[in-house]
């Protein structure tokens, strides 16, 4: 591996962090919209106001930065840096195109996304602590219970692939993929896919944010580009969270003519699961703390724990 | 916790180090301290930047700055091992201290009392006996590990094979060498798990008259309720489920 090979690694990890949560920001405008009997942003660009989001970015840069009187000014300063920072390191290690087309191949590559991806949380923690605000507080005290709950079913169901595959490392898993996976594994995959939509606070669990009751949670006093650093880590978690779904789940790069197109599936996929996302937000209602906690407990853990069962069922048998 | 922090990593570097041992019997080509690779200098400074780390979160007056300092001390704990190419217990280093054990340490911190700044209360009069004893801990340890591990060498650079700490040859070692051990580290993980349960009901069912205030710390469900008229004996108490939820979660990992 080169000096040139590794730059150019880089530099894709690099244009696909920036680019496509952009694409899945004015992707949410735009679905939304039409779902709603709207058309959305049409001015900022011309074409259907597709620099709108550039534009957005210009405003937040503009704003003042504020940091709160009472606040733990490191801490609060840091925070949107700790829960962005997280999910362009997971970029690295997801596979995009069969032979090598992986910025980073790891040995234990799903631990280090998952073990990664916990990371970004703390964000949200510092921010909501730090804020010296009760809603803010209280919001932080809702993200970490809610990833304490979460994270166990998220663990297993992608436990239970590495089961199917007989290997951690995520191009390995896709090495020895085959289509009649995606009905085996499919109560893991829903559980996985559920489980992350809770870790990243996308509706319908999105009580940490919940606008009608906390304001904005862990972010509210937040403001100009710390905020928008938080806005952006919301959009990195789904395209990563849709990805990684894809690529444990759905076979990633597998499909017609996958040796040229295989990063045309693998982005195909990734879109149609970060198009759901954008769905259940205008069509779920949002959850009630205690029904969040319920649904990780009672159902998605002993759903998990099934999925595990029947991979270890299937992988004996056969 | 940190047991199973302290007891996994030996019990897993203990049987390559034999094969190593094995494989090069005598000092010949033996690598010296006087010229030292990137990496020993890296694991160094790392190892300093840790060292710190850690001795700032035990001695800062602010509470919640003790937790974040924490998170500096066990990922460089973790960059450690990936430095000694022992990347699957690196990862798992990270998923469950950093991800998990840091972040119930902080849900405990804002559930009860997480003031912003100095709290001079925060302070122990068992302190000289705790450093103590973790005085005497700490140099049992570093005994034992350099002894076990004094003319190990761990060869970064091979190129064929799985490398001394990737998951396969961590698999093989950890199921083959050291299953005993890590069914017995179950079976304590359960025990803590069963104590925890059996504390926490032991209080709600003596306890019923109060239970209008406190039933909810129990099942963290309704976190919002509680924050308010949390107290210092529920706190104990919340650290004891979510223990016993991390407990549960590493036993589930596995």
């Amino acid at each position: 591996m080169d000096v040139l090979d590794v730059t150019v690694r880089i530099v894709a990890v690099l244009l696909a962090f920036l680019l496509l949560p952009l694409l899945v920001g004015q992707a949410e405008h735009k679905v939304m919209a039409h779902m709603q009997g709207r058309v959305g942003p049409m001015h900022a660009g011309g074409f259907h106001g597709w620099a709108q989001l550039v534009a957005d970015g210009v405003k937040f840069a503009q704003k003042e930065d504020i940091v709160p009187d009472g606040a733990d000014r490191r801490v609060f300063q840091l925070a949107p840096a700790l829960a962005l920072i997280p999910y362009l390191l997971v970029l690295v290690a997801i596979p995009v195109a069969p032979g090598g087309g992986v910025a980073q191949a790891l040995d234990a590559g799903i631990f280090f996304v998952l073990a990664v991806m916990g990371v970004g949380i703390l964000g949200s923690l510092m921010g909501g602590w730090a804020s010296a605000n009760k809603f803010s507080l209280l919001g932080g005290l809702r993200t970490a219970a809610q990833l304490m709950a979460y994270e166990l079913p998220m663990l297993l169901a992608a436990a239970s692939v590495a089961m199917a595959a007989g290997t951690l490392s995520l191009p390995g898993i896709l090495g020895v993929w085959e289509w009649w996976w995606l009905p085996w594994q499919l109560v893991g995959g829903v559980v996985f896919f559920t489980a992350g939509l809770a870790e990243l606070q996308r509706p319908p669990f999105d009580a940490p944010v919940a606008d009608s009751e906390i304001i904005f949670g862990a972010y509210t006093e937040y403001t100009g580009l710390r905020f928008a650093l938080f806005l952006l880590a919301e959009y990195a978690g789904i395209v990563v969270l849709s990805a990684l779904t894809a690529v444990l789940f759905l076979g990633g790069w597998h499909g017609p003519f996958a040796d040229g197109l295989g990063w045309l599936w693998m982005l195909l996929k990734t879109g149609v699961l970060a198009f759901g996302v954008i769905w259940l937000r205008v069509s779920y209602p949002r959850l009630r703390e205690d029904q969040i906690q319920r649904l990780a407990w009672t159902a998605l853990v002993p759903l998990a724990l099934f999925q595990i069962a029947l991979t270890g069922v299937v992988k004996v048998v056969m | 916790m940190s047991l199973v922090q302290s007891l996994v990593p030996q019990a897993l570097a203990a049987p390559q180090a034999a094969s190593l041992a094995e494989a090069r019997p005598l000092a010949a080509g033996h690598p010296g301290f006087l010229s030292p690779t990137g990496v020993e200098i890296v694991f160094v400074l790392v190892g300093l930047v840790t060292l710190g780390a850690a001795l700032v979160a035990v001695t800062t007056k602010q509470l919640v700055h003790a937790a974040l300092w924490l998170v500096v001390a066990l990922g460089g704990i973790a960059v450690e091992y990936l430095l000694l190419s022992a990347e699957f217990i690196a990862w798992v280093q990270v998923l469950i201290y950093v991800g998990s054990v840091v972040v119930l340490l902080l849900f405990g911190l804002m559930l009860t009392k997480a003031p912003i700044g100095r709290s001079p209360d925060a302070d122990s009069g068992n302190r000289w006996v705790a450093s103590a004893v973790s005085v005497v801990s700490a140099a049992a340890l570093v005994t034992v590990v350099v002894d076990a591990f004094r003319t190990t060498w761990i060869d970064l650079d091979r190129r064929t094979g799985p490398g001394e700490g990737s998951t396969e040859v961590t698999g093989q070692a950890l199921f083959r060498h050291w299953v005993l051990p890590f069914e017995a580290l179950s079976v304590l993980l359960l025990a803590a798990l069963v104590g925890a349960i059996v504390l926490s009901r032991r209080r709600t069912a003596a306890d019923t008259a109060n239970t209008a205030n406190t039933a909810n710390t129990d099942n963290t469900d309704n976190t919002a309720g509680t924050a308010g008229t949390a107290d210092v004996t529920e706190t104990a108490e919340a650290g004891e489920t979510a223990d016993a939820r991390a407990t549960d979660r590493a036993a589930g990992e596995r």
